[in-house]
């Protein structure tokens, strides 16, 4: 009874080295002792870690208590091996191979292999180990890796994007890759359109087009006419042709929309344009247009020409002849009115000392001003025109009689309407009774008896035709403030006529004026009507004064003012869009003139 | 073979680094460049705001990206090494000087304008590549001597052999030892020297350090062992502490070599990244001009 051991260990180059033994006997001791038939100097094997004992026809394997092998691959403490089939001991780093072995044959054959890590786990010529690139990945793989990654998520996956929305007309709700390319928020305006790129960015590699601009402004102005307007273009700097050449080189079309209204810039609203922007071409119109009707224009504190408000110059039959005429050939408009200002606003005099006597009810002080009679209209930008009923007739009254009760009073504005009511007062009655209130001429305070006794005086047999005569002559209440037109049937009738009366509510069209921001000032500062003696004189107060607050853009006036406080690109006809952005911005505040009037 | 006579400074160095090269004279360049670019952001009144749009922000992003092409042409000029005005120090001195420079250049490009998008995940790349470069120049300047130092005038492969060499004389000495015992023993024989991730050679921090664990416990048996075990559990302790030291060693050397090479785990991959936004940032604003 004996084991044959065959040893197996390997050379340097991989050769296989066998060294054989033989163990006389029925058991077979394995382990780390010296003692022991197969002696392993392997630490993960105990002193004395398994018994193997021939059986007949088996091999009975005993591990030491808490310990375990493998045996034929599967885990153990105990087990056996078939002689005929032969098996493997793993324990440790080695394996103990039974060869097959005939029944009835002496000698049972043990190949000892090292199976485990080799000893020499540290291979001295390794430099590569001391480097980081045995801890990371390649240097080469990962540049790859993220360069691809990168391209795959900024640029291939927006492009495709981009198809997307072309290909199916997708609601912009949902999230499209191309959003991570916008470069910053839409501007304040455009807000509703964040997230839609394809409204404006239509062709690849195309700049932005005004056609897709035009798509929702259809009813923007064009500043001028395009080819008057690159005729003003002042000449070209060196930077600028070649700016242009680029955009020539590139197809980009000059004087783009998106060249003045640049978004992506942040949520804001667009900046109000730059004098210079304005200056550049108008400073100096008339050397490139020779036929332009506008004067030159650059800061308003230095050459900003006369206002030319539109006035009524003159009449045709009964409609008013609007022109627009410059102030400085000073003006004077034909309203159809009869209308001494200073004598309205004097401290002294008649009308004063009435304001005073008229007084609480109607708000008057102690003379009469502005506001008295002139409301503004309900935006209050502008003034309504003067209506005789409201604003005159507290004082200019048209009462003739009291009949108990109720008085009388001449129809304003329906002359044949006077004459018929004063035919009728003197003729159907018979007899009149006295008048109380002046029926003819224009009441003045304090000259009340006078009217009384010469009314006592004309009442009679054909008295009525002398009144209304009276009425629409000098003197009379008509032709105080009105021009009155004879009958054209000649003396004997009293068909007379009243020119109409017409009032400009706006003045100045090309630029915008606004009384609410100016009512820190009195009216009086701008309008001269303290000194004015005819409803004719032009009451529009001209450049000169407004320079008093108001400088050019970089002046050190009050107020500077660039071109776009007044005046906007695009000719709109209401406020300039700078002035309504710094009222949406909360920064212009138009209450003032509300309380100052309250 | 004649030596070339070299010019020492007055500090004795016979050595002139890529920093001082040429008596800084790309520092002196990269400077000017940088002092136009800001002038030129001052003069120039952009309109609403600068941005990358208007002529002159194409005008500095155009300087920007040939300078990054360029500096990343250093990669394949490094692997030709010649002397003279155009050698690789030179180019070295400029790489560094020109791509601080980019801070100021491609910063004035950007108008300031930030957000979510391809174009500032492009000027993020750039910056954490320059800032990984800026990383590398202090620790070239700082690390080497330390490396030196840490190796106490060994060779890596003799740091590798007295290992070995340890490990041996623990397999040797723990024959005698009981299962238990010996298993410590093999833990640390199993324990590989440069195992451990990133993370533990840059800190140099291996808490879980299998040899230490041998130590400790082959220290706390030998209180209460005696006779032949006590023999053999101290030889075998001697040995453990041996070996500790020589790990603590190498592991001090493997942290100081990550941390000089570190920087180029960033500096080269996100180049690259970076030359990748680039394209999706120059190609979407064409796209979506």
């Amino acid at each position: 009874m004996s084991f044959l051991i065959r040893t197996v260990s390997h050379s340097a180059e991989g050769r296989e080295i066998v060294r054989t033994r033989r163990v006389e006997g029925e058991r077979l001791t394995v382990g780390r002792d010296p003692a022991c038939e197969i002696h392993l100097t392997d630490l993960a094997v105990a002193l004395r870690h398994v018994t193997v004992e021939r059986d007949p026809g088996r091999l009975r394997v005993a591990v030491e208590p808490g310990l375990s092998v493998e045996l034929n691959g599967r885990k153990a403490s105990v087990g056996t091996l078939e002689l005929a089939t032969g098996g493997d001991i793993v324990l440790g780093g080695h394996t103990l191979r039974f060869m097959p072995t005939a029944a009835g044959s002496d000698e049972i054959a043990v190949a000892v292999e090292r199976t485990g890590e080799g000893e020499a786990k540290l291979d001295k010529s390794a430099e590569r180990l001391f480097s980081l690139a045995s801890v990371l990945p390649g240097k080469r793989g990962l540049a790859w890796l993220l360069a691809l990654l990168v391209l795959a998520i900024g640029l291939a996956w927006p492009i495709k994007a981009y198809y997307d929305r072309r290909e199916r007309a997708e609601t912009f709700a949902k999230f499209h890759a191309d959003e991570i390319w916008s470069s910053g928020s839409l501007s304040s305006a455009h807000a509703g359109l964040k997230g839609n790129c394809t409204a404006c960015h239509v062709e690849p590699f195309e700049a932005v087009r005004d056609t897709a601009c035009k798509t929702c402004h259809t009813k923007v102005h064009d500043h001028s006419n395009p080819y008057r307007l690159a005729r003003a273009r002042p000449d070209l700097g060196r930077w600028r042709r070649i700016e242009l050449a680029f955009k020539e080189k590139f197809d980009i079309p000059p004087g783009r929309c998106v060249e003045c209204h640049t978004e992506h810039e942040g949520p804001q609203a667009m900046p109000a344009t730059a004098q210079r922007f304005c200056a550049d071409c108008h400073g100096d119109l008339k050397s490139k247009l020779p036929d332009t009707k506008l004067p030159n224009a650059g800061d308003f504190g230095r050459s900003h020409p006369s206002f030319s408000p539109v006035v009524i110059a003159g009449w045709s039959g009964d409609r008013p002849q609007l022109q627009r005429l410059s102030l400085a050939a000073r003006p004077r408009e034909d309203s159809g009115l009869k209308f001494p200002h200073d004598l309205h606003l004097s401290g002294t005099g008649g009308v004063a000392q009435m304001a005073r006597r008229l007084g609480g009810p109607y708000g008057f002080g102690q003379k009469l001003e502005c506001k008295d009679c002139h409301d503004p209209t309900p935006d209050g930008a502008r003034f309504q025109p003067v209506d005789m009923e409201q604003d005159c007739a507290m004082c200019h009254d048209l009462a003739f009689d009291r009949s108990g009760g109720t008085t009388r009073t001449l129809r304003h504005g329906e002359p044949a309407q006077v004459v018929a009511e004063l035919l009728d007062f003197y003729r159907g009655r018979g007899a009149a009774r006295p008048a109380v209130l002046a029926p003819a001429a224009r009441r003045r305070p304090g000259d009340a008896p006078d009217l009384r006794n010469r009314i006592r005086f004309e009442r009679g047999p054909g008295s009525a035709d002398r009144a209304i005569r009276i009425i629409f002559s000098p003197g009379g209440a008509c032709f105080d403030c009105h021009r009155v037109e004879s009958p054209p049937d000649g003396g004997g009738s009293l068909n007379f006529r009243i020119r109409p009366v017409a009032f400009p509510i706006r003045y100045l069209h090309k630029g915008w004026f606004d009384h609410r921001p100016h009512a820190t000032q009195s009216c009086s500062s701008c309008h001269s009507a303290e000194r004015s003696g005819a409803a004719s004189d032009l009451l529009i107060p001209d450049v000169t004064s407004c320079r008093t607050c108001h400088g050019g853009e970089g002046s050190s006036k009050p107020v500077p003012s660039s071109c776009a406080m007044c005046h906007d690109y695009h000719m709109d006809a209401g406020a300039p869009s700078m002035l309504i952005r710094q009222k949406v911005k909360g920064k212009r505040s138009d209450r003032r003139v509300a309380e100052a009037r309250r | 073979m004649a030596t070339r006579s070299i010019p020492r400074t007055d500090l004795g160095a016979s050595h002139e680094g890529f920093l001082r090269h040429r008596r800084f004279l790309w520092l002196k360049v990269a400077l000017i460049l940088s002092l136009l670019a800001l002038l030129g952001y001052a003069l120039i009144d952009v309109q609403p705001r600068p941005n990358g749009g208007s002529a002159y922000g194409y005008a500095l992003g155009t300087v920007a990206v040939l300078l990054i092409l360029w500096l990343t042409l250093l990669g394949v000029r490094k692997r030709a090494m010649t002397r003279g005005r155009w050698s690789l120090k030179a180019w070295t001195s400029a790489h560094v000087y020109l791509g601080l420079s980019l801070v100021v250049v491609a910063t004035l490009h950007t108008g300031f304008q930030f957000g979510w998008n391809v174009h500032t995940f492009a000027y993020a790349l750039m910056i954490l590549v320059i800032a990984s470069g800026v990383y590398g120049i202090v620790a070239y300047a700082r690390l080497p001597r330390q490396l030196g130092a840490s190796r106490s005038d060994m060779t890596r492969p003799q740091m590798i052999d007295a290992l070995v060499k340890l490990d041996r004389q623990l397999a040797t000495a723990a024959q005698p030892l009981g299962h238990e015992e010996a298993r410590i023993v093999q833990s640390s024989l199993d324990e590989n020297a440069f195992g451990g991730g990133l993370w533990r050679r840059l800190s140099g921090r291996h808490s879980r350090c299998r040899t230490a664990r041998a130590l400790a416990e082959a220290r706390r048996r030998l209180a209460v062992a005696t006779g032949d075990r006590a023999q053999a559990l101290e030889a075998v302790a001697a040995l453990l502490e041996r070996k500790a030291a020589a790990l603590a060693r190498l592991r001090g050397h493997l942290r100081i070599k990550a941390l000089l090479e570190i920087w180029l785990y960033v500096h080269v991959p996100i180049t690259f990244a970076l030359l990748a936004a680039l394209a999706a940032h120059i190609v979407s604003v064409f796209f979506y001009w």
